[in-house]
């Protein structure tokens, strides 16, 4: 796990030096533990190390293989590495090193770029392929680790993070209007695109071949459901037996490292699972780590209790008041790099420097269960919606949605009338590819109010949701309604937000390598498989899941109602003096992103009386987390 | 219908729904849900401002996008229970 930036292309020795220690030093926090830099004439490439397997100076990199026709540049881990390494040395192949990144360089020798569909892990990576005058880049099948590219006067220059593509001379940071606009409606930029103009990220499960001055992107891997019917109709328990047995492994190799190895706990289903699964392997030595909030409605350090007592492991909270949101809000969105519609990735940003101190490189964390196996309300959400649209004037159904929102006062007080209104009961339509999705959207984008008539010019007719829906495949239309909201939720905001902006970014900002068992390509496609009463049974979510979980934690956290990840928003800056600046009038004006008249009365109100709607709150905090975007990169304000 | 009391509706959502932009209501008649204007906190944002501004106690069964859906249902309906008090 680390940092990876380079070029191809031809640059002076002392200019390609200079370049690849500026490229690295941006992204130094991903690899404390060393820095590896190698030029040539045609290619450089430069690494941070975060030593993780074979700590010795043999796994450092770049590393070139013993001809020296390849030579690599790796962030991640390939958790099959062991296998992978015993499947060459069959084939006759010999080691020098320990290292996964020998057996990464080894297999594209042997396999050449469809190498990476051997592999199983976490990772993004580019060879220098010398023999054929190519380099080749490749990104994990899930988007765990990010990838970012950009072509600067005939060079091609990659890294981990964008802020490594702007300290190359004449690449300038340029906001992209149709990446906020895709922010302030999905969450996410749609990749390839980021936050910044003429850079992009490689897709997940993508490969990229750069030779003679192009590149050639293309898939490797897709994430596919069956046909509507066609699901697998195996006996429930034999399903349940075999998805137990394909966490247990993806959480074992997982579990390989040179270093200590702990989990996330948050107390809910899915991380206690992986917790106690992890406990199983290393018995009375494993550590957990979890955030408590001061606010109960947030808070479940109960359950983290209760967890970790049942199983004996020893954890460690960390307290994140508000305050501490609003302090650490800034570097979270520097680490990022992009717009943010929530805060909820400030405390993971808190959870990760604390792991850190606690001297641990290396977690594993219950991400991904809720996108596979069907865990968010939303989901819940669409099944009530197309119940009540059978029967429009139903004074009875939609109290149903009452039912999947006990955290939320405002919609408890709601009228039947008023919630199917809400949710779109009566207009939607149920063959719209994005139904699931619709109501989200639609409260999220009423946050575009606040873009600026600049802005909104500059946008003209553009709509996000429109070219999501144009990037579906064709397939798609075929699936059941639940796999094709699960498409949706896996597919662009699992990579785009949740593992981009909570996941990777947040915990390798203080060197943290986190794993996440249950986004193991074998577990994915097992679910893909399932039938969706399997993952959402009536109203009860990742019902499967549930089963499994019966054997391995105890049954009051087995049979736990999901209080979904979330974390104070516009009410954690009150007391943050450069929220208020941020957001004044003046420097609204000095970016030219948002109506300054209209920010301000936004900033009074959440002074005045609090912002109570999602709209307002991720207006607040997604203008706030842009204006510090500008901050952070000068050459964005106008 | 008095065009004071649709002009104070009309500022209250403008002002806290809209922030100022006159321009996300086009008519009195627009609805606010579909046109994103409120959500469900907004409503009962809308029935702490009619209990509040122009003392009238709203039941349950009043809490309906037919009574609360536009500037002009609004302003109908507080014209209504006046008139039922007076």
């Amino acid at each position: 796990m680390c940092g990876i930036a380079g070029y191809f292309g031809h640059l002076r020795q002392d200019e390609a030096r200079t370049l690849l220690h500026g490229m690295s030093a941006a992204i130094a926090h991903r690899g404390p533990d060393g820095e590896g830099i190698h030029a040539d004439a045609q290619f450089g490439f430069a690494h941070r190390r975060l030593a993780v397997i074979d700590l010795s100076p043999d796994g450092a990199q770049p590393m070139a293989s013993g001809d020296g026709s390849l030579c690599i540049t790796y962030n991640g881990e390939i958790f099959n590495h062991i296998e992978l390494r015993a499947m060459l040395e069959g084939r006759g192949r010999r080691f020098r090193t320990a290292s996964d990144t020998e057996v990464l360089l080894q297999l594209y020798d042997e396999y050449g770029p469809y190498c990476v569909s051997h592999l199983n892990g976490d990772f993004a990576f580019a060879i220098w392929d010398a023999r054929r005058r190519r380099m080749v880049l490749a990104r994990d099948r899930m988007g765990v680790r990010p990838l970012v590219y950009t072509w600067h006067r005939g060079l091609f220059y990659f890294a981990s993070e964008v802020k490594a593509l702007f300290t190359v001379p004449g690449v300038e940071a340029s906001l992209d209007p149709v990446a906020l606009d895709q922010v302030f409606t999905l969450w996410a930029p749609i990749a390839p695109r980021t936050g910044f103009t003429g850079i992009s990220e490689l897709p997940p499960g993508h490969l990229m071949i750069v030779e003679a001055g192009k590149a050639d992107v293309r898939p490797y891997w897709t994430l596919s459901f069956p046909d509507k019917g066609d699901e697998s109709d195996r006996p429930h328990g034999e399903l349940a037996e075999e998805l137990r047995a394909l966490l247990e492994d993806a959480t074992r190799i997982r579990l390989r490292a040179d270093v200590e190895v702990g989990s996330l706990l948050s107390g809910g289903l899915d991380s206690s699972m992986i917790t106690a699964l992890a406990a199983r392997v290393a018995p009375g030595r494993l550590r957990s780590f979890g955030i408590t909030f001061e606010d109960p409605e947030f808070d479940e350090s109960v359950w983290q209790q209760t967890m970790a007592e049942a199983l004996g492991v020893t954890h460690h909270s960390v307290a994140c008041r508000s305050a501490d949101i609003a302090g650490v809000f800034p570097a979270v969105v520097r680490h990022a790099e992009r717009s943010l519609l929530r805060t909820a990735p400030a405390p993971m940003y808190r959870l990760a420097r604390s792991v850190r101190e606690q001297g641990v490189k290396v977690v594993l964390s219950g991400e991904g269960a809720d996108e596979i196996f069907a865990g968010y309300d939303l989901f819940r959400e669409a099944s009530i919606r197309r119940f009540c649209a059978r029967q429009p004037g139903s004074a009875i159904r939609p109290h149903l949605f009452r039912r999947i929102y006990p955290y939320l006062p405002s919609l408890q007080q709601q009228t039947p009338n008023y919630l199917a209104a809400f949710f779109g009961v009566d207009v939607d339509d149920a063959a719209d590819p994005l139904f699931s999705h619709r109501p989200r959207l639609r409260t999220t984008a009423g946050a575009k109010m606040f873009f600026s008539a600049g802005l909104r010019a500059e946008l003209g007719s553009y709509d996000a949701a429109e070219e999501l829906a144009s990037l579906l495949p064709d397939a798609f239309r075929r699936w059941h309604p639940l796999h094709q909201a699960l498409y949706l939720e896996t597919r662009f905001l699992l990579p785009g937000y949740i593992l981009a902006s909570q996941g990777d970014r947040m915990a390798m900002a203080h060197g943290v390598e986190a794993r996440f068992p249950f986004l193991d390509h074998r577990v994915v496609e097992f679910g893909a498989k399932l039938p969706p009463g399997a993952k959402l049974r009536v109203l009860q979510e990742k019902h499967i899941l549930r089963e499994v979980a019966a054997g391995i934690v105890p049954p009051v956290i087995a049979q736990r109602r999901k209080q979904p990840y979330r974390a104070p928003d516009s009410a954690s800056f009150r007391e943050a003096n450069y929220a208020a600046e941020l957001l004044s009038p003046e420097a609204v004006s000095r970016t030219g992103l948002f109506n300054p008249a209209m920010t301000g009365r936004l900033l009074d109100k959440s002074r005045r009386s609090g912002l109570n709607g999602f709209r307002d709150n991720a207006a607040f905090v997604g203008v706030l987390s842009t204006q510090l975007l500008s901050d952070e990169f000068p050459s964005l304000a106008q | 219908m008095s065009e004071t009391l649709q002009n104070q509706v009309r500022s209250f959502v403008v002002d806290n729904f809209l922030f100022g932009d006159q321009g996300g209501l086009s008519g009195d008649d627009q609805s606010l849900i579909e046109n994103d204007v409120i959500d469900s906190t907004g409503v009962l944002e809308l029935v702490s401002f009619i209990e509040e501004r122009f003392g009238i106690a709203m039941s349950d069964a009043e809490i309906v996008p037919a009574n609360l859906d536009s500037v002009a249902r609004i302003a109908a309906f507080i014209e209504r229970k006046r008139e039922a008090v007076n």
